[in-house]
C-alpha cells in the first residue's frame, strides 16, 4: 500500500510488522515519534509487545539486552546524547551476541546543545560489534528494519543492528513508502543460547585470559560472516518485494573518473550534484555507503575520491575519509560537511567536486575553504 | 573451568561442582555441630553461601571455605567454629 510517511513513522510501521516481542525506549528529539508511535501501537493493542518505558537510555539497552537473553525480538530507539548514555550496554549487547535492532536518529552531540543531523553519534558505537547501516530515503529507512531483524537474527550473525537516519532531514521528512506485507521474510526468532531454567546459565561469566580473545574471535568472525547474510538478505527482499539495496549505492560510477563518497541523506544530495557535474562534462560519479560495519569492500582504483564526513575525529581527520584510505590505498579530497546540522545542498556538493584538492582537508563554510 | 565450552559464542557459565576448585584449602577454622543442642531447623544449610551443608547437616569439607556464617546464624548456638590443626 502507497502512503506518505515522515522516516520516524516509516520505522514505526515497520516495527509493529516485525513483531518485536519487546520494546524498550526512552524519547529523545529527534527519535521521540518513533517510541511514541510504537506505544501508541502498544496500547491500541495494534502490537502485541511489552513496552518498557525505562528510566535512561542505559536501562533502555539493559532492558533490551535482558529481553534479548530471554530469547525475545527487542527493538529500541534514540539519538545523540542518548546513544552516547548506553554505551557502556551497546558494548555488552554485541559481546553477549544479542540480536537487538536499534534505530539511531543521527543528531549532533553537545555541547553546544544542537538537535540537528550529524553522523558522530553513530560513529562513536564503530567499535562496538554492531553492525551500521545508514538509510537515504523514508523506503530505505522502513525497508531497511525488516531486514535488521532478518541479519540480526540469523546463526551466522547473531549481532546488533543500529539502522542510522539523519535526523530532521530523514526523520521528520514525508516522502511517499510502498509498505509490504513482510509475512515469512523474518523467520521466528530462535536465539541458541536464550535462558533456559532447565538448563541453567550464568551470562557474561567471569572470563580469564585463556578464553576472552576467543569470544572476540568469534564476533569479528561473524561480523565478516554478515557480509553474506546481508547480501542474501537483500537479494531475498527484492524477490519478495521488488526493492534492490547493496552494500553500497552507485550512482553514475562505473565511467567516472572522481567519485565522491558519502553517508545517509548527503549521498541522494550528492546525485542530483553527480547529474549537474555530467552536464558541464565533469565524468563525476556518487558511492553512498549504506553499510558502514561491516565495511564494504571498495573498488576505487584509479579514480580521484572526495569524500563527505558529516563527523570528525579531532586530531585524526573525518572518519569515513580514514576509512576509505586506509582500505582503498587511495589519496582523498576530504570535506568536513553538515556538522551539526549545517546545510548541504546539492549545489555545495557540486562545488566540493569541482574544487577538489585531492590529498587536503577542508571544513565547509570555513573562511578559505571551498 | 567455569563451565565455559568450546562451542559458545559469548562469555557464558554453567553450574558445576568446585568450579574455583577445592576452597575447603582455604579454610582456617572448621565448623562442629552439636547435635545435642540442634533442633534440626535448616537455617544453617539455608544460609551457607557455598551450599555445602545438606538438609541433614552433613557438612562438604572439601569446600567448606569455614567463612562461619553457619554458625553465627544458628539460633540454638550449636554450631562451634573450631581451629584446624593442618
Amino acid at each position: 500500500m502507497k502512503k506518505i510517511v515522515t522516516g520516524n513513522k516509516a520505522i514505526a510501521e515497520a516495527v509493529r510488522d516485525a513483531k518485536p516481542d519487546v520494546v524498550a525506549a526512552y524519547p529523545i528529539t529527534p527519535q521521540t515519534e518513533i517510541v511514541e508511535t510504537l506505544a501508541e501501537y502498544v496500547s491500541s493493542g495494534q502490537l502485541a509487545s511489552q513496552y518498557i518505558a525505562v528510566e535512561s537510555e542505559h536501562s533502555a539497552m539493559a532492558a533490551c539486552i535482558g529481553a534479548s537473553t530471554a530469547g525475545g525480538r527487542t527493538f529500541t530507539a534514540t539519538s545523540s546524547q542518548g546513544l552516547l548514555y548506553m554505551h557502556e550496554m551497546t558494548n555488552w549487547a554485541a559481546g553477549a551476541r544479542l540480536p537487538i535492532v536499534m534505530a539511531n536518529v543521527n543528531r549532533t552531540l553537545a555541547p553546544g546543545w544542537n538537535i540537528w543531523a550529524e553522523h558522530t553519534d553513530a560513529m562513536q558505537e564503530r567499535d562496538t560489534g554492531w553492525l551500521q547501516v545508514f538509510v537515504s530515503t523514508v523506503q530505505e529507512a522502513y525497508d531497511t528494519i525488516f531486514m535488521a531483524f532478518r541479519i540480526a537474527e540469523h546463526n551466522k550473525v547473531l549481532l546488533p543492528v543500529m539502522v542510522n537516519l539523519d535526523g530532521f532531514t530523514l526523520s521528520h521528512i514525508m516522502q511517499p513508502v510502498d509498505t509490504i506485507e513482510p509475512g515469512d521474510f523474518i523467520p521466528p526468532i530462535h536465539l541458541p543460547d536464550s535462558v533456559d531454567p532447565k538448563n541453567p546459565k550464568g551470562y557474561g561469566t567471569i572470563t580469564g585470559p585463556g578464553d576472552y580473545f576467543r569470544f572476540r574471535w568469534e564476533l569479528a568472525h561473524s561480523m565478516r560472516e554478515s557480509v553474506s547474510v546481508i547480501e542474501e538478505t537483500q537479494s531475498e527482499f527484492a524477490k519478495r518485494f521488488g526493492r534492490t539495496y547493496g552494500l553500497t549505492e552507485e550512482y553514475r560510477c562505473s565511467d567516472a573518473d572522481v567519485v565522491v563518497v558519502s553517508l545517509g541523506t548527503l549521498g541522494k544530495e550528492a546525485e542530483v550534484a553527480i547529474d549537474i557535474l555530467r552536464d558541464e562534462g565533469i565524468k563525476a560519479g556518487s558511492l553512498r555507503l549504506r553499510w558502514f560495519r561491516p565495511f564494504p569492500e571498495l573498488d576505487l582504483a584509479g579514480k580521484e575520491v572526495v569524500v563527505i564526513d558529516r563527523d570528525y575525529s579531532f586530531g585524526f581527520g573525518g572518519v569515513l575519509a580514514h576509512s576509505i584510505r586506509s582500505k582503498n590505498l587511495v589519496k582523498v579530497y576530504s570535506v568536513i560537511a553538515g556538522l551539526g546540522g549545517q546545510e548541504v545542498t546539492y549545489d555545495d556538493i557540486a562545488g566540493f567536486i569541482r574544487n577538489r584538492r585531492i590529498g587536503g582537508e577542508s571544513w565547509f563554510g570555513v573562511n578559505d575553504h571551498v | 573451568m567455569t563451565g565455559i565450552q568450546k562451542h559458545d559464542q559469548a562469555a557464558m557459565s554453567r553450574p558445576v561442582e568446585g568450579s574455583a576448585g577445592l576452597t575447603g584449602s582455604w579454610r582456617v577454622f572448621v565448623p562442629v555441630v552439636d547435635n545435642e543442642k540442634c533442633n534440626r531447623c535448616g537455617i544453617c544449610s539455608l544460609y551457607c553461601p557455598d551450599a555445602v551443608i545438606s538438609r541433614d547437616r552433613i557438612i562438604d569439607l572439601a569446600y567448606c571455605k569455614g567463612c562461619g556464617i553457619c554458625a553465627h546464624e544458628c539460633p540454638k548456638k550449636a554450631i562451634a567454629m573450631i581451629r584446624e590443626e593442618k
